[in-house]
């Protein structure tokens, strides 16, 4: 092994000799013999009563094999939920079920009526315009406010209301939180948006379904981030089918970021329909499909209040948080706002008292649950853009005000008043290293130089902590949990001396082949060639939770280290038979066992033969064979944390925003591969900045859906973004699990989006804007720029 | 049905297809070529760029029948060879420029269509080239950055990496 392919190095992808040239294995790239097509007709209508199904024709029409309906699902269960959140009164969240197709009624603009399968996919398409359907409209739900108003319109009927949960955290700081708030020297105040989102991976979302009568086996190709999952979810819940008769396969997974967690009704669809009809069966979504069918992101409206000292000090701090949930429940869509947005809510800051109350409402809308960071991102933004609010308001520089607050290096670990114990961290250094890399000494010559060119330069700083690394089972049980949220790992030595690992995370973009065969060269001190990584097929690996929550390395990686540390236990022994040596003398390095004190050694290659030749050693005491899984479930989330600066420019004429620079100094704990580190930070900033100046989704009062393609919902391009300035080598390591990794797929997103505001608030401070609501279009910038034109010529 | 015959990477294919047969289905379907992808219906995301007679175009906007005796370059195509990662294709590796890989292919095929036309572009130019090509995972950092380096390699100024 050299430096290079071990922790710390930046190993080239292996994942990536496929990729560029054409012959990776995506979901759409796999075609089954015999195989028919299914095309969904989908909802136009947000809301309304189905009064006419009829589907008699289309199943007259060339190469249709079957039409299906909801009918045809009248056995399945819903897909399912998997947190149960209690409200603030102890009642139980509110849970629709949530149909393969839709029962009645359409509650969403995509939500499927029928599917036709049928030879080519062409013939699918042109059967389903023969579809006859009649809705009787119903007034659509879009605004959350007025959800929940007295007598409003109700998503499902059979609720007590559109709301799905009132949820206090924590409910007994409540009192003393509004205690604060009555002496405080000085209350800040702000109401803010933080909008939705569509996640957006470049794969959009496929299902191959295949069923073999002579073993009643059904195999389900999808894209997936956790094919077990996948496989426990819709065959336990959904279909009925045991894991002994279920393969999920996720294979290469073009992009993911939260959307292809959930279990989605297609996957039951062509799973149900490949054994009806005796005939693999494919669905690919159109990319307008997956905007209105993938779970979207974010969309809360909040209110967050900060109680200040005199000298600035964070007192306390209360939200109000209104929080979409669309129109039905997807796997972790009540979970995200409650318990992955309130434990984070404090951010890196030491204030004493806390607390998040969040109402999360049913509205004629495409569901929504996690997108990169789920909760944390929310949270932060709030905290972030509150925080400069504060500043201003008492005329401290907002970067002082956060050095003041944090939490001192010394004070690890620290109680938060929002349940969770960060373990590790220094707040301090990252912070200073971003203003290190983001030139912060110069600002001020650049603001003039901008100024001079009749634009408007800001700059805007944001930190933040994120609990990830999800999750420890037995404290997210106590939350509301259905599952436990551990990772596996069997690591398999080979009789010549190769390792194929299996592990239950799924990589799709994160480079987990190369960067999991690092953790295992490291530790047996062998090359990472030897080593291959097996991930999405649940005929293979190990059961395991998946990849999400920026998990796969602080939990999968223990996983797998875990594992290892198990297979060197055991070849120790065959290793000190071969050398006939104690077992306690002997000691691997280098790829060699040696014995301490001599010139003694056996190589790896001969312990893992022997390990499969068991010819000559002691059975009695010693199995053959050197094949070891472990379950590794953390104590504790792991804590990342940043400090992100950001540098705009404005054009005060078009209200255009230019984001001419990012710095972002992170705290990831240990660094597996700091190239592969450093692209994920690239990836969620961009993410971030999206979110911030470009993309928003957009309903009508009627529930359609205006930002429906890549024409309408604005993703960042290459002109869009700068190069981003990142560093990771100040950090403090994990204390809970055995690599010190802390987790990094969500950062960006999560810190970037209130860098960007704070930034362009900062730039448009000298013309009296002081709060605006992302997405920071030049439209938007210049309205906020007009209104506050006379209020500022009036001062 | 209509028969069309073209050349794809320097191999003669015929098929018969729909009129209203895109080529990037023609590509993927009629000759398995699957590392051309789909990721948009608007002509926006670029996944499915190809070569057509050496200019890079969106393989989903045009139609198979109307390419009759063209000249087709697709992902599969772009390694030398001996099979060894093409100039390009070695820059993105090597800078990381990839990480799904699901908008790989067009990338690869669109910055082969800009370094053939000039091989000294600015950071600019390229991000201006980008502009029909959407990447969701690399925030677009070590995409310019390996265009860029393979740039400089073509012009003899670097050494591709191994």
């Amino acid at each position: 092994m050299t430096k290079h392919d071990g922790i710390g190095g930046s190993m080239k992808r292996r994942e990536d000799q496929r990729f560029l040239t054409g012959v990776g294995r995506y979901t759409d790239d796999i075609n089954r013999p015999g195989q028919a097509y299914a095309h969904f007709l989908r909802s136009d209508v947000a809301y309304g009563r189905i009064t006419k199904l009829d589907v008699s024709a289309a199943e007259g029409m060339p190469g249709v094999l079957k039409v299906f309906t909801a009918e045809d699902f009248a056995d399945a269960g819903g897909l399912p939920t998997a947190w149960q959140v209690t409200s603030r009164d102890g009642s139980a969240q509110q849970e629709p079920k949530h149909p393969i197709l839709a029962e009645g009624f359409v509650r969403h603009v995509g939500e499927g009526l029928a599917v036709v399968v049928a030879e080519t996919l062409e013939q699918a398409r042109d059967a389903s315009e023969a579809i006859e359907v009649e809705i009787d409209e119903l007034p659509a739900v879009t605004d959350m406010k007025e959800a929940l108003e007295d007598g409003a319109q109700k998503v499902h009927e059979e609720l007590i209301s559109n709301l799905c949960f009132d949820w206090g955290f924590l409910e007994d700081n409540k009192a003393a939180v509004d205690a604060a708030f009555e002496t405080a020297h000085h209350v800040t105040t702000l109401e803010l948006v933080n909008n939705r989102c569509v996640a957006n991976p470049m794969e959009p979302r496929c299902a191959v379904a295949e069923y073999d009568t002579g073993t009643d086996e059904y195999t389900l190709f999808t894209t997936s981030q956790n094919p077990h999952v996948i496989r426990l979810l819709m065959g336990a819940f959904v279909l009925n089918i045991p894991e002994t008769k279920l393969r999920v396969v996720a294979p290469d997974v073009g992009g993911a970021f939260g959307s292809k967690i959930y279990h989605y009704g297609e996957e039951a669809f062509v799973t149900r329909a490949a054994k009806v009809l005796g005939r693999p069966v494919k669905w690919t979504s159109t990319r307008t499909e997956a905007f209105v069918t993938d779970a979207q992101g974010r969309d809360h409206v909040t209110t967050i209040e900060m109680a200040l000292d005199e000298k600035g000090m964070f007192l306390a701090f209360r939200t109000e948080t209104y929080a979409n949930m669309g129109a039905y429940l997807r796997l972790f869509a009540t979970v995200t706002p409650t318990y992955l947005h309130g434990p984070a809510a404090g951010g890196p800051y030491r204030t004493p008292l806390a607390y998040v109350n969040v109402k999360a409402v049913f509205t004629n809308t495409v569901p929504v649950d996690a997108y990169r960071g789920a909760g944390r991102p929310e949270c932060t933004y709030q905290l972030e853009r509150l925080v400069d609010k504060a500043a201003m308001e008492m005329n401290i520089d907002p970067i002082e005000i956060r050095r003041q607050n944090f939490v001192k290096p010394g004070e690890f670990p620290y109680q938060t008043p929002l349940a969770v114990e960060y373990d590790s961290g220094n707040y301090h250094a990252t912070l200073d290293k971003m203003m290190e890399i983001s030139n912060y000494a110069g600002l001020a010559a650049r603001k003039a130089e901008s100024s001079a060119n009749g634009k408007l330069r800001g700059f805007g700083c944001a930190t933040w902590v994120e609990c990830s690394g999800l999750a420890p089972s037995q404290l997210i049980g106590a939350l509301g949990a259905r599952a436990g949220l551990y990772e596996s790992a069997t690591v398999r030595v080979n009789p010549t001396g190769g390792i194929s690992v299996f592990t239950g995370t799924h990589a799709h973009g994160q480079g987990h082949e190369t960067a999991f065969a690092q953790i295992v060269a490291d530790k047996l001190g062998i090359d990472a060639d030897t080593i291959e990584i097996v991930h999405g097929d649940t005929s293979k690996v190990p059961f395991g939770m998946g990849t999400y929550g920026s998990r796969s390395g602080a939990v999968g990686g223990a996983a797998i280290a875990s594992a290892t540390d198990k297979i060197i236990a055991k070849a120790k022994k065959f290793a000190a038979h071969l050398v006939e040596a104690s077992e306690a003398d002997v000691e691997l390095a280098d790829g060699k066992f040696t014995v301490a004190g001599t010139d003694k050694s056996v190589a790896w290659g001969d312990v893992a033969l022997a390990a499969y030749v068991p010819h000559n050693y002691p059975s009695d005491t010693l199995e053959p064979g050197l094949e070891e899984t472990a379950f590794f479930d953390p104590v504790n989330f792991v804590y990342p944390a940043g400090a992100y600066g950001c540098e705009v420019e404005v054009d005060p004429d078009t209200g255009k925003v230019e984001v001419l620079s990012f710095a972002a100094a992170d705290d990831f704990g240990v660094v597996i591969n700091p190239m592969i580190v450093a692209g994920q930070q690239h990836g969620g900033v961009a993410q971030g900045v999206g979110q911030a100046v470009l993309e928003n989704t957009v309903y009508d009062a009627s529930g359609q859906l205006l930002s429906a393609s890549y024409m309408d919902y604005a993703l960042p391009r290459a002109d869009d973004l700068p190069n981003f300035v990142v560093d990771h080598s100040v950090f403090t390591v994990c204390t809970h699990n055995p690599l010190g990794v802390k987790g990094c797929g969500e950062a960006g997103a999560i810190g970037a989006p209130p860098a960007v505001v704070n930034a362009v608030l900062d730039a448009l401070a000298p013309l009296g804007v002081h709060e605006i609501d992302m997405p920071l279009t030049p439209s938007r910038v210049w309205k906020a720029i007009q209104a506050a034109q006379p209020a500022a010529a009036a001062e | 049905m209509p028969t069309v015959s073209m050349t794809v990477n320097g191999k003669s294919v015929s098929g018969e297809i729909e009129g209203r047969t895109l080529l990037v289905d023609f590509l993927r379907e009629g000759l398995r070529l699957t590392g051309t992808h789909v990721g948009c219906d608007t002509s926006q995301c670029g996944a499915c760029v190809v070569h057509v007679n050496g200019a890079s175009v969106k393989a989903c906007t045009v139609f198979a029948q109307e390419l009759d005796g063209a000249d087709v370059r697709t992902i599969e195509g772009m390694a030398n060879e001996d099979g060894s990662l093409g100039i390009i294709q070695a820059a993105f590796r090597d800078n990381h420029g990839l990480q799904c890989g699901f908008c790989t292919p067009g990338m690869v095929m669109s910055a082969a269509d800009l370094l053939a036309q000039n091989n000294n572009p600015t950071e600019h130019e390229v991000r201006e080239w980008l502009e029909g090509n959407i990447c969701r995972c690399t925030g677009y950092h070590n995409i310019v950055k390996s265009i860029l380096a393979a740039a400089a390699v073509m012009r003899g100024e670097a050494q591709a990496a191994e």
